[in-house]
């Protein structure tokens, strides 16, 4: 009898059951831990604040007590949340420029250096990847300071070039969304580089030759050649920037100017602070909804990069 | 002749000097002798021998590293069985919707994730109670979740990117599937495994943001110290305590990275060897 039931078990697990296991043990995972908690977000976000200092605060009622909107209203309504999703934005995007800005001449000088100095630049830019997030915001904290020797040394600068009357006893460079920029550039810069990168390596440099010996400027070529053959890597590596900087918490608390917050900053102290689950909540839903866009425009050129060497001879 | 490109080594300059000044800058303040973060008081090592004596610092690596290599074990396990799943079973029903689940989280803003995950812990205590409270438990079951996919796209790639020669002639001598996927696949994909497991250590390890929404009272790890103590200002003590992390992160990235790189070109010559020899 046990014998039987094991060899039925055995065999189950020979035919299909093996690959059952593997696909089903993640997929439970992460329907548990992932996509539960967003449906959560998704119904919390449609309930009432109740203001009960244990239970979960929130609940259901008022005159609409399943399809409750009042809290995506309030979203439109309060200017708070709408000048910090603007906020985001605009900062998001401003260090997604300024990275394309340093990144790509970075990755183009990167593709003309010999291999073994090329390797050790790679790994130079990937090194801070697994070196602490947060102590690579700190380090600036630390560089931006009123006092410190960064500081000194720009205020000094700038009271040489600047006319007498601008003369200023240091740079208030932290908590202000200009520190925010500089910080997101800081630590971003990586993932505008590396895609970048890996686009510009695939390009055929016969191609500049040619339009070299045709007598083009190296500007020309830059323009005429390189540049509309990498816009995959640009738009990758643009939006591997813009997607998680537009969300970002850990900056914006640190070195931010808490007068125009960021969203993540929005999120989490309307969720902590003030202990409004359901005004949290509406706001997360609309942030996600703010960054499906790009994730689409990601996933299309994605899916359009890995198709096209297929069309190749 | 191609002419020198200055401008463009000249950004690279500029560039590794923006990467690694504040870094560096950070790292010779460790070595302050003032009480002040950013006034030169002279060379000193008293934040060091402060930071090794105090206990909290201690339990709050302790804490950080048992959550790492819990999580990062079970985030390999799983996410490992899921790269296979996408990369080796063509069909099965959800498929399109189980890929979603699995690149969603890398681009989920972390807020988002830890408000969600402290919701669903709150209301699972309140249901069916467990888990009871929050702390090491509910910060280990978040950190699997958003580090098993980072596991599963560096899988699911080398997975895809490698040849199936070797796994379809084991199939045609008559070995059962999962036995093909037992001594051949996994082997075969096991320096991408354990980078993923790397990977997901580093990260869990270096978490702050759903770390600090899932745990619990008297539950520090050590980012949670950091962000704590980061939160007020700059400070040395804080300056050594990074010092160290950036250094042995760094120093331990680049052996590994070497190590790989090494085991990696010792099997390209044996395999280049290997066909030399049937010829």
């Amino acid at each position: 009898m046990a014998a039987g039931r094991h060899s039925r078990l055995s065999e189950w697990f020979n035919r299909r059951g093996w690959s059952d296991i593997i696909i089903s043990a993640p997929y439970i995972w992460l329907l548990l831990f992932f996509l539960l908690p967003f449906l959560i977000v998704i119904v919390i976000a449609m309930s009432v604040a109740t203001r009960t200092p244990s239970a979960p605060p929130f609940g259901y009622g008022g005159d609409n007590p399943v399809l409750n909107f009042a809290g995506y209203a309030r979203f439109f309504e309060d200017e708070l949340y709408l000048r910090a999703l603007v906020t985001s934005i605009i900062n998001a995007f401003v260090a997604m420029i300024l990275c394309l800005l340093i990144g790509y001449p970075m990755a183009l000088g990167l593709t003309r250096m010999q291999s073994n100095w090329r390797n050790i630049l790679l790994m130079l830019i990937i090194l801070p990847f697994w070196t602490s997030f947060l102590l690579r915001v700190y380090a600036w904290m630390g560089m931006m300071g009123k006092s410190s020797w960064f500081n000194r040394l720009l205020t000094d600068i700038w009271n040489m070039v600047t006319p007498e009357g601008w003369a200023v006893s240091s740079i208030p460079m932290m908590h202000s969304n200009f520190a925010v920029v500089l910080v997101m550039v800081y630590t971003y810069l990586p993932f505008m580089i590396l895609p970048l990168y890996a686009n510009l390596e695939r390009l055929d440099p016969t191609l500049d030759e040619a339009a070299m010996d045709l007598g083009t400027r190296p500007f020309g070529v830059f323009w005429d050649v390189t540049l509309p053959q990498s816009i995959p890597g640009i738009i990758a590596g643009g939006l591997l920037v813009f997607i998680p900087a537009s969300g970002e918490l850990v900056i914006p608390t640190l070195v931010g100017d808490a007068g125009s917050p960021m969203i993540g900053r929005v999120i989490s102290d309307e969720f902590s602070s003030s202990r409004d689950w359901p005004m949290a909540s509406s706001i997360a839903v609309a942030l996600l909804l703010l960054m499906v866009v790009p994730t689409m425009i990601y996933s299309h050129f994605q899916t359009k990069a890995e198709h096209k060497p297929e069309n190749r001879p | 002749m191609r002419r020198r490109p200055i401008f463009l080594i000249s950004v690279l300059c500029f560039g590794f000097a923006f990467f690694y000044i504040p870094i560096l800058s950070m790292i010779v303040y460790s070595f302050n002798g003032s009480r002040l973060a950013t006034v030169w008081g002279g060379f000193s090592t008293k934040w060091y021998v402060s930071l090794f004596s105090n206990r909290q610092v201690g339990a709050a690596l302790l804490l950080s590293l048992k959550i790492a290599l819990i999580s990062a074990t079970m985030a390999t396990i799983l996410g490992t069985m899921a790269g296979i799943a996408l990369a080796r079973f063509r069909r099965f029903k959800g498929r399109l919707f189980f890929s979603g689940m699995v690149t969603a989280p890398l681009i989920m803003p972390d807020v988002i994730t830890g408000i969600s995950s402290l919701m669903l812990f709150i209301l699972m205590a309140e249901w069916i109670g467990w888990p009871a409270t929050r702390g090491f438990t509910t910060i280990t079951l978040a950190h699997i979740t958003f580090s098993m996919v980072y596991v599963t796209t560096i899988v699911q790639s080398r997975l895809i990117s490698a040849e199936r020669d070797i796994e379809e002639a084991a199939m045609d001598l008559g070995s059962k599937p999962w036995q093909v996927l037992w001594d051949i696949t996994l082997p075969v994909i096991f320096p991408a495994i354990l980078s993923g497991w790397l990977l997901a250590f580093t990260i869990s390890l270096d978490e702050v943001v759903i770390t600090s929404f899932t745990t619990g009272p008297g539950n520090t790890t050590l980012p949670l110290l950091i962000w704590s103590k980061v939160k007020l200002g700059v400070t040395p003590d804080i300056n050594a305590l990074a010092t160290i992390i950036v250094l042995v992160v760094g120093i331990g990235v680049v052996i590994a990275g070497w190590l790989m790189n090494r085991a990696e070109k010792q099997r390209d010559r044996d395999a280049r060897l290997a066909y030399r020899a049937n010829e």
